[in-house]
């Protein structure tokens, strides 16, 4: 059962914890191009973390770096716990347009807990528990690639909190959905970090931020350009570009 | 005109009768093509699939020969298969020549391509959007193909069908390692070139109606199958 990673209340043994994670002056480079610059924070377990900016600022790449589907160009980033392997297991990823395999909604679950090596008789309880929490359970059946858009965001959060990872990263999990289907999503994400799991998202949809943010990261032309509690961040940002972008007025 | 007239009536005659030698020799046609597409699909679905998503070196030279050897023509592995298993040749010994088991390993050859090519392009394709989900998903090689295969399974099978299409059809191959022997190993199209130059047109005309009728069903299957897929997977 190691194979699968529990939660601090899970009944497992206790799994190493993946947070704080701490990020040193990361930087990522293609062809030439600088995308993200001597980017450092540290974030650690409880305050869900909101990456904000306009568009083009490096938001996406933060996130895959953090997550491992990128490597740096320079720069470190740091888990607490110190294998790889370990690291990746706690962590979950959801795109901004969901991946959905051609297959049922109960079936995208289930590949991924059978993907960890989860007993067949466990499965059916954790496939009923993510779907239920998702509002999916009448749609169990349904091909997932027939799903509304939101309805497809939900299983993608379904799927990737079925493991019940540490750290769920989110990229712009709502950018394509209208108000009701944002709304479900939101309170989906608002069930998953009372949970307990560690929730990183970007998004360049203020209000959305002021909403879900504990703390923000700031992003400005793949810079760091502040960081700060959201409350400070919201009613008090201490760089021009921050003030700007809360004003409306910085475009890109 | 009359000729062909008559031809035709008889034609149908053999077909509606069931013929006992035209069911034999449909029998064995689907025979030696089933079982050539079945290996083709074991050794093409692979293939394909880890030339599409695994990096190696020498992995374009693969690609540009899958796609060169799809065109490959049946004369050309009807005479590599007869060097082969000829009594002389490196197989000799196994005695293959001119059985049925010889004329599966040359379509096997003919369609393992087709089918390869077709499974290299859905897979990539499918790999495109998939990518960045089963590495975030931890997947490792094996199951990330497994999961590509899966998943483009009805794309997949239109390409299996095409490769049966292709041997169903081609004469060239197994007229030179089947040898066309009457009872043994004379199949719907070599009969048909047979018959026709001896001038046994009710023989060839039914044969020939029933391989139209295969590729058609082939096709309609095909699409059939797509545009399900399309409508219930999205």
């Amino acid at each position: 059962m190691e194979r699968f990673y529990t939660r601090p209340e899970g009944h497992t043994a206790a799994p190493a914890t993946l947070l704080p994670l701490v990020v040193h002056d990361l930087c990522y480079e293609i062809g030439g191009k600088r995308l993200l610059d001597g980017i450092s924070f540290r974030t650690d377990v409880g305050p869900r973390t909101v990456v904000l900016g306009p568009n083009g600022a490096g938001k996406s790449l933060l996130l895959r770096l953090c997550h491992g589907l990128l490597q740096p160009s320079a720069g470190t980033l740091t888990w607490a716990a110190a294998a790889p392997d370990t690291a990746r297991r706690g962590q979950a990823m959801v795109f901004q347009r969901p991946v959905l395999l051609r297959r049922s909604t109960a079936a995208n679950i289930t590949y991924v807990l059978r993907l960890q090596g989860i007993p067949r008789r466990q499965r059916r309880a954790m496939l009923t528990e993510a779907l239920e929490q998702a509002g999916l359970l009448p749609l169990a059946a349904r091909p997932a690639r027939v799903l509304s858009a939101g309805e497809q965001q939900r299983l993608a959060l379904a799927r990737a909190w079925a493991l019940k990872p540490q750290v769920l990263f989110l990229d712009e999990p709502t950018a394509s959905l209208d108000p009701a289907a944002t709304r479900a999503v939101e309170a989906l994400l608002d069930h998953i970090h009372h949970s307990g799991t560690k929730i990183i998202m970007t998004t360049h949809d203020l209000g959305q931020a002021r909403r879900l943010s504990d703390e923000v990261l700031f992003l400005h032309h793949g810079r760091l350009v502040e960081s700060a509690p959201a409350t400070v961040f919201f009613s008090n940002p201490q760089s021009k570009e921050a003030a700007m972008f809360l004003e409306g007025k910085l475009l890109w | 005109m009359d000729d062909f007239r008559a031809a035709f009536f008889t034609a149908l005659g053999l077909l509606l009768g069931l013929d006992r030698d035209l069911v034999a020799i449909v029998r064995l046609s689907l025979m030696v093509s089933l079982s050539a597409v079945g290996l083709a699909t074991v050794l093409g679905l692979p293939l394909g699939a880890a030339v599409a998503v695994w990096r190696f070196p020498g992995q374009a030279l693969v690609r540009i020969l899958l796609n060169a050897l799809m065109g490959l023509p049946p004369v050309v592995v009807g005479l590599m298969v007869y060097i082969l298993l000829s009594r002389s040749g490196p197989l000799g010994t196994l005695g293959l020549l001119f059985t049925p088991t010889a004329m599966v390993i040359a379509q096997c050859l003919l369609v393992t391509p087709i089918i390869a090519a077709f499974t290299r392009q859905t897979v990539a394709d499918l790999h495109e959007e998939y990518a960045e989900q089963l590495c975030s998903l931890g997947v490792g090689p094996w199951c990330t193909l497994w999961t590509l295969l899966w998943d483009g399974r009805f794309s997949l099978l239109t390409g299996i069908l095409a490769g049966f299409g292709r041997a169903s059809a081609e004469v060239g191959a197994v007229i030179m390692v089947g040898g066309n022997i009457h009872r043994v190993t004379r199949v719907v199209t070599t009969t048909i070139a047979l018959e026709t130059s001896k001038g046994n047109l009710p023989m060839a005309l039914a044969l020939g109606m029933i391989l139209m009728l295969l590729v058609l069903a082939v096709n309609a299957a095909a699409m059939v199958i797509q545009d399900t897929a399309n409508r219930v997977y999205g």
